[in-house]
C-alpha cells in the first residue's frame, strides 16, 4: 500500500547558462515517508530541490502539489503549498531571537513574540526538538541552528520538508537526535526528502531513495530492496572499487616532530593540551578525531597561523638531523621551507580561495611573491589552473570564471589541487574530500598516495573512518585536545579507532583547567 | 568672551536647530540602511528636498503676491513638506532602481546621486534666484514664519527653561517624535522585524517570503524622503525660507551619515546624538576666548577664528571614537546590518 502522494515532479529541466543541473526529472514525495535524494556533487538534487522551495525557477517541466498543478515562483508559493526546505547553508539572523527568526514574514499567525514563542514550545514538545525561543542566533551552535530552521519551517504549518545534507555538519550523536526527529515527523503523517551522499545515512533513515546523476533521474527504489553496493553503482555509473590504494612506506624519515605542544585560543579555550607525534616522509599520518577537538588548531599551529602556548615543532629538511625550529616563524616563511596546508573549512571559501577571482587567479594567491618581476607571472598559473581543471573534472565554464560561482564539490577541487600541485615536502589537509562525490575522493586519495610515494610526509585530518583506515599507514586519534593514541592502520579496527576518538584514557581524565 | 546664561541657552537653541536638520537626515538614512542599501546620498536627497520645497513655496508665495492675498501659513507648510518629501524620495527611488533593480555598485551610485542632488538644487536655486530678482532676493517670509511658529499652548514665561524647551516650531518636536516613533516600529512591530532581516540577511529574508526587493524600494524612497525633510528644514526653518549655494546642506548630510554610526543605527540614539552634534558644531561660539586664543598661539594661527574648524571636527572625532568602542566591545545589536552595501540576487550563488 503506497502513501498519498503529495508532490510530483514531471520532467523538470533547469539549466544555468550552458551546464544543465537538471534534466527531465520525475519524482514524487509521498506522506508519511522519508525519500532519499542520492547523487555525487554537481548531480543537481540542490538544484531540484530549490525549484520546488521557490529559489530557482523550472525552464520547462511541471509540478503537482497534491494533484493540482502549480507555479511555484518565490519561497512565499513554496509554504503556501506547505513545502519548506531546510538549507545547506542557514537561512538566519544572526542578530535575532529564535523566535525572532521564526517568526519572519509570517502573516497574521502569531502577533507577538511571546505568542510564538508558545508555539515554538509546542512544536519542541510534540517533535522533541530542545529550542530556547529567546536565544540569539550567534549564540547558538551549529545543531542548534539546524533545529531553529527546522522549527522555523514547521511553524509555519509545512507538511513537506526538505533537508539539504543535514548531516554534513553534525556529530554522530547530533545526527542521532536529528533522525529520532525526523521519524516523528514522518510518524506524523510529513512528506520529508533528506538531500545526502552519505549511504549508510540512507539506509539508514529513508523508505524510499531516488537516485540523480549528472542532473538526470536514474531511479527511484525502495530502501528495502536495495543495497548500498547497487545504490552506489546507481549513483556513479560504474562500479567503483571501494580499495584504496596503498603503497608500502619507503624511505621512512622523521620530517616533522611536534613535542609538548599546547595551544589557548584567543577567547581563552584551551584546545591543545601537551601534543606530541612524530610525521614522517613517505607515510600518510590520518588524524582522526571528532570536529572540533584541536585538529584545524593543530595543523595551523605547524602552519604558522596559530599563536602556540608552549611546545616545539622541528622540521626536519631532507639529510638534514638538527631540524628547524617552526614556532616563532612566518607563515609564509614556513611554506618556503616546504610546509604546505591546505584546509578545507566547512564553508569552503572561507579560507584559502577568493570568491571573486577565477581559478588562475587563485592559484597566483601561493606564489605571486616568488618572482621578482613587476609584472604579474600569468601563464604558469593558468597553465597549473588548466591542469587542475583537467585532472580534477573541475566543472567551470572557464578559467577565469570566479570560483564563487562553482559547486562546492569544485570549489574544493581547486583548493586540495593547487596545495598538491605545489609537489611540498610536508603535505597536511584537512577534510580534504569533504562534500566531494565519491569518484572526485578517489582522484584526491591518489593524489595523496602520489605525494607519499614521492617521500612526502602527508597528514590528512579525516572525518570518515573507513577511508581513514584505508589511507593512512598509521593513525593519530584526538579526543579533547588531546593525542589519545596512534595505532596503526593496517592492523587497528573501526571500533578500535572509535573508541579512542570518544573516550579519554584513564590518565588524562576530565581535567579541570 | 565670557560664557554666560544667555550664551549658552544660545549655543543650546542653535544646537537643537542644527541638530533637528541631521536628525532628520539621520533617521531617514537608518531606514534606509537597515534595508541593506547604504545611501550616501544623504547630501543629494537632502539637496533635492531643500530646493523642491523653496521652489513650491516660491511659486505659491509668489503667486500669492501676483494676486494680492496672503499667503495661508499652513498651506506653505504642506506645500514645503510635500514638495521636499516627494522630491528627496524621487531621489531615493532613482537610487533604489540602479542599486535593487540593475544591482549597480552602491556606495558609486550613492556618491553620485550626492553629486546630482547638488548640482540640481544649485541649478535650479540660481535660476529661480534669477527669477525673484537677483542673488539674496530669494524670502520666503510666510513660509518661513509659519515653519518658526512657536506652539501655542506650550509655556512661554518659564524663563531660561521656555527658552531651552518650548522656544521652538512644531517640526522640531515632530522630528524627536519621528525619532521615536521609528525606533519602535524597527524594534517593535513585524514589518520592522521584516525590514531588519532584509538588512541582515537578504537570502533569509527571501526564503521566509519577505519580498526584498520592494521591501528595499519601500525604505530607501520613504528613507530619503524623510532625509529630504531635513534640507527643507534647514531652507525654511534653519536658514529662514532663503537660498545659498554655500554647500552648507551638503556638510549636514555628510553629519548625519556620521550620525547613523554614531546611534549604532538606533534612530532613538540620534535625538541627544544630533543636539551633542549640535553643540560640538556649535560649541566655539561660547569657548572662553583665552582656550582659543591658546590654541590658536599653540598652532601658530594668526587669527582665533582659525581654531572654529578645529571645533566643528569634533564631531567626527566623536564617530570615529564610537566606531573604536564598537568594534572593541563587538557587540552584535549596534553594528550595521550585515548586509549593508551589498546587492542581492536571488540565483547568484
Amino acid at each position: 500500500m503506497d502513501n498519498p502522494v503529495a508532490v510530483r515532479m514531471t520532467g523538470v529541466t533547469k539549466a544555468f547558462g550552458s551546464v544543465v543541473a537538471n534534466r527531465d526529472v520525475c519524482l514524487e514525495i509521498r506522506r508519511g515517508e522519508v525519500l532519499s535524494l542520492l547523487g555525487e556533487n554537481g548531480s543537481g538534487k540542490t538544484t531540484l530541490m530549490n525549484m520546488l522551495s521557490g529559489i530557482y525557477f523550472p525552464d520547462a517541466g511541471e509540478i503537482t502539489v497534491n494533484g493540482t498543478p502549480v507555479t511555484i515562483r518565490s519561497p512565499k508559493d513554496a509554504f503556501a503549498l506547505g513545502i519548506g526546505m531546510i538549507h545547506q547553508h542557514f537561512k538566519l539572523v544572526d542578530v535575532f531571537t529564535a523566535a525572532e527568526n521564526v517568526m519572519l514574514g509570517v502573516r497574521g499567525k502569531d502577533r507577538s513574540v511571546r505568542e510564538t514563542a508558545e508555539r515554538i514550545k509546542e512544536i519542541c514538545a510534540k517533535y522533541g526538538f530542545e529550542v530556547d525561543p529567546r536565544q540569539k542566533v550567534y549564540d547558538m551552535s551549529v545543531s542548534q541552528k539546524q533545529t531553529l530552521e527546522i522549527v522555523k519551517v514547521l511553524y509555519r504549518g509545512a507538511d513537506v520538508l526538505i533537508l539539504d545534507e543535514p548531516t554534513a555538519v553534525l556529530t554522530p550523536q547530533e545526527t542521532q537526535k536529528l533522525f529520532a526527529v525526523i521519524r516523528n515527523m514522518k510518524a506524523d503523517g510529513k512528506a520529508v526528502v533528506i538531500i545526502t551522499h552519505k549511504l549508510n545515512e540512507v539506509m539508514e533513515i529513508s523508505d524510499r531513495v531516488a537516485i540523480l546523476r549528472r542532473g538526470e533521474h536514474i531511479a527511484t527504489v525502495s530502501t528495502c530492496d536495495t543495497s548500498p553496493a547497487q545504490l552506489t553503482e546507481m549513483m556513479v555509473g560504474q562500479k567503483v572499487s571501494l580499495n584504496i590504494h596503498r603503497a608500502e612506506p619507503a624511505n621512512v624519515r622523521p620530517a616533522l616532530r611536534v613535542e609538548g605542544l599546547s595551544v589557548v585560543r584567543e577567547d581563552g579555550v584551551r584546545v591543545l593540551t601537551d601534543v606530541s607525534f612524530t610525521a614522517n616522509a613517505g607515510e600518510i599520518l590520518g588524524i582522526a578525531g571528532i570536529s572540533g577537538c584541536g585538529q584545524k588548531e593543530l595543523l595551523e599551529s605547524v602552519a604558522g597561523l596559530q599563536k602556540t602556548e608552549k611546545g616545539s615543532i622541528i622540521y626536519y629538511p631532507e639529510g638534514d638531523e638538527t631540524g628547524t625550529e617552526l614556532v616563532g616563524k612566518q607563515p609564509g616563511e614556513i611554506r618556503r621551507l616546504g610546509i604546505s596546508l591546505s584546509f578545507v573549512p566547512e564553508d569552503r571559501l572561507g579560507m584559502g580561495l577568493v570568491g571573486s577571482m577565477g581559478m588562475t587567479g587563485n592559484m597566483m594567491l601561493k606564489n605571486y611573491g616568488d618572482s621578482r618581476s613587476f609584472f604579474l607571472e600569468n601563464r604558469k598559473p593558468r597553465e597549473l589552473a588548466q591542469r587542475i581543471k583537467d585532472e580534477l573534472e573541475v566543472s567551470a565554464e572557464g578559467l577565469s570564471t570566479p570560483v564563487r560561482r562553482l559547486s562546492g564539490g569544485n570549489v574544493q577541487k581547486v583548493l586540495v589541487g593547487r596545495e598538491i600541485a605545489s609537489s611540498p615536502s610536508v603535505l597536511m589537509t584537512a577534510y580534504a574530500v569533504r562534500g566531494l562525490d565519491i569518484n572526485t575522493s578517489y582522484t584526491i586519495y591518489n593524489l595523496l598516495n602520489k605525494q607519499k610515494e614521492r617521500g612526502a610526509a602527508v597528514i590528512y585530518v579525516g572525518e570518515d573512518l573507513d577511508v581513514l583506515l584505508e589511507l593512512s599507514d598509521r593513525i593519530l586519534v584526538l579526543c579533547g585536545g588531546r593525542v589519545n593514541g596512534i595505532v596503526d592502520a593496517r592492523s587497528a579496527t573501526k571500533e578500535e579507532v572509535g573508541a579512542l576518538m570518544t573516550n579519554l584514557e584513564e590518565n588524562g581524565e576530565e581535567e579541570k583547567e | 568672551m565670557l560664557m554666560t546664561i544667555a550664551n549658552l541657552v544660545a549655543l543650546i537653541t542653535n544646537s537643537v536647530l542644527f541638530g533637528t536638520v541631521i536628525m532628520l537626515g539621520c533617521c531617514g538614512e537608518i531606514l534606509t540602511e537597515k534595508s541593506g542599501n547604504l545611501n550616501l546620498g544623504v547630501p543629494g536627497v537632502m539637496y533635492l528636498g531643500g530646493i523642491a520645497s523653496l521652489a513650491g513655496c516660491y511659486a505659491y508665495e509668489s503667486g500669492c503676491a501676483a494676486k494680492g492675498t496672503t499667503p495661508a501659513g499652513y498651506l506653505c507648510v504642506i506645500i514645503a513638506l510635500v514638495c521636499g518629501f516627494a522630491a528627496a524620495a524621487l531621489g531615493g527611488l532613482l537610487y533604489s532602481f540602479i542599486t535593487v533593480t540593475l544591482r549597480a555598485n552602491q556606495n558609486v551610485t550613492g556618491l553620485a546621486l550626492t553629486i546630482f542632488g547638488a548640482g540640481t538644487a544649485n541649478f535650479f536655486g540660481g535660476l529661480i534666484m534669477q527669477k525673484s530678482g537677483g542673488v539674496g532676493t530669494i524670502n520666503l517670509s510666510a513660509t518661513a514664519q509659519a515653519f518658526r511658529a512657536q506652539i501655542p499652548f506650550l509655556p512661554k514665561n518659564w524663563g531660561v527653561v521656555s527658552e531651552v524647551l518650548f522656544s521652538y516650531g512644531a517640526m522640531v518636536y515632530a522630528a524627536v517624535i519621528l525619532a521615536v516613533a521609528m525606533s519602535l516600529f524597527l524594534s517593535k512591530t513585524r514589518a520592522g522585524l521584516n525590514l531588519r532581516a532584509v538588512g541582515e540577511s537578504p537570502a533569509t529574508a527571501d526564503a521566509a517570503g519577505i519580498r526584498v526587493g520592494r521591501c528595499k524600494y519601500l525604505s530607501t524612497c520613504v528613507g530619503a524622503g524623510i532625509c529630504g525633510l531635513g534640507g527643507v528644514f534647514y531652507i525654511m526653518y534653519y536658514i529662514k525660507g532663503m537660498w545659498a549655494n554655500d554647500g552648507y546642506i551638503e556638510a549636514l548630510g555628510w553629519l548625519a551619515v556620521a550620525l547613523v554610526i554614531f546611534t549604532g543605527w538606533r534612530p532613538v540614539n540620534a535625538i541627544w546624538g544630533s543636539y551633542l552634534f549640535g553643540v560640538c558644531y556649535w560649541v566655539y561660539t561660547c569657548m572662553p576666548e583665552a582656550v582659543s586664543r591658546f590654541l590658536a598661539s599653540t598652532l601658530g594661527l594668526t587669527q582665533i577664528t582659525y581654531t572654529q574648524n578645529l571645533y566643528k571636527m569634533l564631531p567626527y572625532i566623536a564617530t570615529i571614537l564610537v566606531l573604536i568602542i564598537g568594534s572593541i566591545r563587538q557587540k552584535k545589536e549596534n553594528q550595521a546590518p550585515q548586509s549593508l552595501g551589498l546587492s542581492y540576487f536571488r540565483e547568484e550563488r
